[in-house]
């Protein structure tokens, strides 16, 4: 979390707030007037109006309303929804609960690249589609998708465009209008803000949008999410966004050139291989393939680095990222990859010391690894009887 | 993902790493796993006259866990015989190295690459490979 942010959030959490000797600044206002604050400020950095935004406890709970609360306000006019097969569990979850209600669900491939193919989604469109819902920006690949077309492709036949854009907001422009967007889920912790606050924007006008409630009870947030508002972490939220605002051009420039730099400097090695499309991409995500090498013992190596790992060795689930085998990738190659992350905190020195780091562990399990003597020795991989797993 | 002192010390100094001439009779080879799944093992013996192992080298594609259960498996491989070497089971190699229970898989990996070297090596040298068990997994 940003210190600034800290810092705005520490008075709420104390009984103090509401001092009248410091009226002309947030610390000192009540508790409604703090959330309307940070309502204008988390409106602000997508372009939208502050009555525009519903507050929940993080982009689970928005994608939640905003896929089930879209089924349940519009199935009169159709149960058809479009989605993405790259999208966050919490999608892809609600979209099978959705089908479930007697929804009927399309999970759109992506292309090698990551991006969705425009024409599969214009295909896929009926006079029953209610809902398109494509993330703005991938998790594991910083993938950025053709918003702005998805959605004219969406209102063209008479759909709502929901994007969960919970990687995108304060990394990248995102704009509402511009982009033509319904509905916008995104969180605070994303952003540098605190755990267990985000927000669903919803449209209100061009046209008017509406969602079924999906927490009932004392009708807060005009009634489409109850429950009383967690002020320090909304406060949190609001004010990350409006340092986000600020500082997200310079940042964004900063860690694409370290990013690049990182990428450049692994890539030199033997069979490795940057994942996804990398013009299109989030400036702070890097998914590299380290082909021979295995993703979560690579990991271990980096231990003190921001990384994570497609593959997933344990025995509740040897299925490696489903993101990265929708791009085409063999399971082992899935299995040696890694996903860096860059952050507002990150320097030079830790990336010069992460590009160190990650050659030496690749090298060294390289020479570990009977799958990288057998490509060396010109073997092919696929023409070995591997035993049943 | 916690790991265990040993298991950390055998993923950063890992034993017995190499390649035995596998088309020596004295030299039994097991090659476990699937990259599919994420883990490989290689695992080799160099058995002499008696039936006794002088050497055992490894090879791993997998996570910190199955690394040095292999690792740790050719150290206890070196200096017993083939039906010691039998004896070894997958539970053992899970207290030395106090792996988790998601990691078991790891150690049963490795006692099915040593069995499978074992066998590999009886059958070069006209014995009855052993009735392995069904994979634990
Ligand atoms: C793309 C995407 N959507 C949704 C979520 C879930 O957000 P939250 O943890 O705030 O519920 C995440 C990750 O945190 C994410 O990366």
């Amino acid at each position: 979390m940003d210190p600034r942010v800290l810092e705005a959030m520490l008075p709420y959490f104390t009984q103090k707030f509401g001092n009248a000797a410091s009226r002309n600044h947030p610390f000192g206002w009540v508790a409604e007037e703090a959330v309307d604050y940070a309502r204008e400020q988390v409106a602000k950095i997508i372009g939208a109006t502050e009555k525009e935004i519903i507050f929940t406890s993080g982009a689970t709970e928005s994608n939640n309303l905003a896929l089930k609360g879209v089924f349940e306000m519009y199935q009169q006019k159709g149960n058809h929804i479009i989605t993405l097969v790259t999208e966050h569990k919490c999608v892809l979850d609600s979209a099978h609960h959705i089908e479930k209600m007697g929804g009927k669900v399309t999970f759109l491939n992506v292309k090698a690249d990551g991006l969705v193919d425009l024409q599969e989604l214009e295909n896929a469109m009926t006079d029953k589609t209610i809902l398109v819902s494509i993330m703005y920006a991938n998790n594991e690949i910083g993938v950025i998708q053709p918003v702005k077309e998805i959605a004219a492709i969406a209102h063209k036949h008479g759909a709502l465009f929901h994007t969960d854009a919970t990687q995108a907001v304060g990394k990248i422009p995102v704009d509402v209008i511009a982009d033509g967007i319904d509905l916008l889920s995104f969180t605070g912790h994303k952003l540098y803000g605190p755990k267990g606050c985000g927000a669903l924007y919803v449209r209100r006008k061009n046209p008017r949008v509406k969602v079924t409630a999906q927490i009932d009870g004392g009708g807060h947030e005009r009634g489409m999410r109850s429950g009383t508002l967690n002020v320090p972490g909304i406060v949190g939220f609001g004010k990350a966004c409006e340092v986000a605002m600020q500082d997200m051009a310079e940042d964004a420039k900063r860690l694409s050139a370290l990013r690049d730099k990182l990428e450049k400097a692994v890539t030199e090695m033997e069979e490795t291989y940057v994942n996804g499309n990398t013009e299109h991409r989030l400036p702070h995500v890097a998914n590299i393939s380290f082909k021979y090498v295995e993703g979560e013992g690579l990991m271990m190596a980096m231990k003190d680095l921001a990384v994570s790992s497609g593959s997933a060795c344990t025995s509740a689930s040897l299925e490696p990222s489903y993101v990265l085998k929708s791009l085409g990738l063999n399971d082992d190659l899935a299995h040696s990859s890694i996903r860096f992350g860059l952050g507002r905190f990150t320097t030079e020195e830790e990336i010069d010391y992460a590009i160190e780091v990650t050659k030496k562990a690749v090298t060294h399990l390289r020479e570990l690894s009977p799958l990288w003597e057998m490509f060396k020795e010109g073997i092919d991989l696929d023409s070995i009887e591997w035993a049943e797993h | 993902m916690s790991y265990s002192d040993k298991v950390i010390d055998h993923y950063s100094h890992p034993r017995n790493v190499g390649t035995l001439d596998k088309s020596k009779n004295s030299v039994g080879t097991g090659l476990v796993g699937a990259p599919e799944c994420g883990d490989v093992m290689r695992l080799q013996i160099e058995v002499d006259e008696n039936h006794m192992i002088t050497d055992a080298k490894f090879k791993t594609f997998g996570c910190g866990s199955a690394i040095a259960s292999s690792s740790l498996a050719t150290e206890w491989l070196k200096g017993k015989s083939i039906d010691e070497a039998l004896k070894i089971d997958n539970m053992d190699i899970v207290e030395e190295l106090s792996l988790p229970p998601v990691k078991i898989h790891c150690s049963v990996l490795a006692e099915d690459a040593i069995k499978s070297a074992i066998n590999d090596y009886r059958v070069k040298n006209g014995m009855e490979p052993i009735a392995l068990e069904k994979s634990h997994h």
